[in-house]
């Protein structure tokens, strides 16, 4: 090289906050030696909404929705932990038919969420078949979201000790209806995706962890299960009747985008698994009765009852202007949400609302270690991990 | 596992590490441990490599504001141990200026999330390399999830056509801000109702 030469030097470009591999409102500066990645610095923030300070102003009950708004690919999981969290603080136990359709619909939007995330991940390195198969099944559970709680997405639908309301028997028919023809849609992406040569060269040994990375990065979920470990909380943790639940749990072996791929495309399969038994179960006579707790302090009485009773109309009236006190303590509550571990720590005083909610997101955790998996592969490779790693922005930011 | 061996587990913690872990206590199901914050670092340390430990997974580091105390913020570290499978809480307490250690040569994952309870609360860690706001915008002042900053905040942004920029005001609010507070008066509040000086004149 003569002297006369331009002196090289790294390239900086930035990647967002408005792309369309950046599922959603991120901004990746990226440090680029050619087209090998040197350093990657998200930005992250520009969907935070002070969640958590809004939580702290709020009462239990209206704290429910902002859960929703969180990860909005799969809102009821978000709730669930929300639920788990106050309902360990005041010491309750849910009815078998409530616990019964929180699980029913935690596997919905289960299916909600690898449903999006397999397919848009393929429309991230170059298929476009694959998202308008999935949205279609999509669609379809949006409709059974919209038939138990009358919102397709921001359902607002779990309650502290049990669901809002009882399924009505057809719902819980479609539902059954739905699992069997749903499983031939996943073999059939199953055929467009897992063999395909193209898809392969992009995801696999693309974004290598290994098991003891995992962990120490704080990874959970599909995260740690594509390294190897056969850790669901599901499994592990249960709460409400997943304990009763047979299902497998898929792990990984080389913690690659494509492992954690072809994990998320069997977990499909396991929560349609779990959504018959729940259907099963929900037919049985032990599964009938109350959906939620009949104590009246903590979950409003009827309609019926509250045309008839006083004392039942004064419990409404409390419930929906002071809202339930819970017992001062501090709790950790998980679940196992389709992205990985969502946790909320809640802090009560005793009072109406929660004196501190933190929000333990998956994704989080997940996002910050872009840089320790994006550093050396190709500038192409980003968006295929992006992809992998399973991210929504309303989690994220908050 | 179950309340008896997770207090066990608590007190070999304790008793192993004199100084830094203060006392333990177990509720609802999960360990607490009473830290003193500048030594996190050893205690994690020990959780994580410690063969009867192994707390391998960092879930969570956040803060707790309590502005009436001296030392306001609780802050506050969960770990899970896929070996045992159990979870422990650390909760040391710090005030504006303690300076707390960095968990990230223990724990890559602590960045963030460490970024994050500096962002909100103001808790400053010592020994991360890249100390900056993580959630709030560019240049934001003041910390959003202390107890003493208003829920509306104290700027907002509009863009403005004539400038053609982004411009930052102060928050100007059409409608006062509504607190609906509906403690029961006969258990819970502690403020004056409406009428009460009558009662007390």
């Amino acid at each position: 090289m003569n002297e006369q030469s331009p002196a090289l030097r790294n390239f900086t470009i930035n990647f967002g906050p408005q792309h369309p591999a950046a599922h959603g409102v991120l901004r990746l500066v990226l440090e680029l030696d050619g087209e090998v990645v040197e350093r990657v610095d998200p930005h992250i923030g520009l969907l935070h909404r002070g969640t958590e300070k809004l939580i702290e102003t709020k009462t239990y009950l209206q704290a429910m929705p902002y859960f929703d708004r969180l990860d909005y690919v799969a809102p009821m999981n978000q709730e669930h932990a929300f639920c788990l969290a106050a309902e360990r603080l005041l010491g309750i136990e849910v009815p078998r038919r409530g616990q019964l359709i929180r699980v029913l619909y935690s596997e919905i939007g289960r299916l909600l969420s690898h449903l999006l995330n397999v397919t848009t991940q393929a429309m991230d390195v170059g298929a476009l078949t694959p998202p308008l198969w999935g949205f279609e099944e999509r669609e379809k559970l949006m409709v059974f979201y919209e038939r138990a709680s009358g919102s397709r997405m921001h359902a607002n639908y779990f309650r502290i000790g049990g669901v809002h309301q009882d399924l009505p028997p057809k719902l819980i028919d479609d539902i059954d209806a739905f699992c069997d023809p749903f499983l031939k849609v996943v073999d059939d992406l199953d055929q467009l995706l897992t063999g395909n040569r193209i898809f392969k060269q992009r995801n696999v040994d693309i974004g290598v962890v290994t098991l003891k990375q995992a962990w120490e990065w704080g990874f959970s979920g599909v995260m740690v299960r594509g390294s190897g470990a056969a850790w669901d909380l599901r499994k592990s943790q249960p709460y409400d009747v997943y304990a009763e639940m047979e299902f497998d749990v898929p792990i990984g072996k080389n913690g690659d985008c494509y492992d954690r791929y072809l994990i998320r495309m069997e977990e499909m399969r396991q929560s349609v698994r779990i959504m018959k038994q729940c259907i099963q179960k929900l037919r049985a006579p032990d599964g009938q009765g109350p959906v939620v707790v009949t104590d009246n302090k903590i979950a409003p009485p009827r309609r019926g009852e509250m045309k008839r009773s006083m004392e039942a109309l004064i419990h409404h009236f409390k419930l929906y202007t002071e809202g339930v006190h819970v017992p001062a303590g501090e709790i950790y509550a998980a679940v196992e949400a389709p992205k990985g571990e969502f946790g909320v720590y809640l802090v009560s005083d005793g009072s109406n609302k929660p004196y501190k909610c933190k929000i333990r997101a998956p994704g989080f955790a997940h996002l910050q270690a872009m840089d320790f998996l994006c550093r050396g592969h190709l500038l192409a490779d980003v968006s295929a991990i992006l992809g992998s790693l399973d991210i929504v922005f309303g989690e994220v930011d908050r | 596992m179950d309340d008896g061996r997770l207090d066990a587990l608590g007190q070999t913690i304790v008793s192993a590490l004199p100084g830094a872990a203060l006392g333990h206590s177990v509720a609802f199901n999960q360990l607490t441990v009473d830290i003193e914050p500048t030594r996190i670092v050893e205690v994690a340390k020990y959780l994580r490599d410690d063969p009867a430990c192994r707390f391998v997974n960092i879930t969570d580091i956040t803060a707790v504001d309590y502005p009436e105390r001296a030392k306001r913020f609780d802050v506050v570290y969960h770990f899970l141990s896929p070996t045992l499978n159990a979870r422990v809480r650390l909760k040391g307490q710090a005030d504006e200026a303690t300076q707390v250690p960095s968990l990230i040569d223990v724990f890559p994952g602590a960045d963030w999330f460490e970024r994050e309870a500096y962002d909100l609360y103001g808790v400053i860690f010592v020994g991360h390399p890249d100390m900056r706001r993580l959630l709030t915008d560019y240049g934001f002042d003041g910390h959003p999830l202390r107890k003493d900053f208003p829920t509306t905040g104290f700027v907002e942004v509009r863009y403005d056509d004539q400038e053609k920029r982004v411009i930052y005001e102060p928050v100007r609010l059409n409608q006062e801000f509504r607190k609906f507070d509906f403690l029961s008066p006969w258990e819970g509040a502690d403020y004056p109702l409406p009428g009460d000086e009558k009662a007390t004149k």
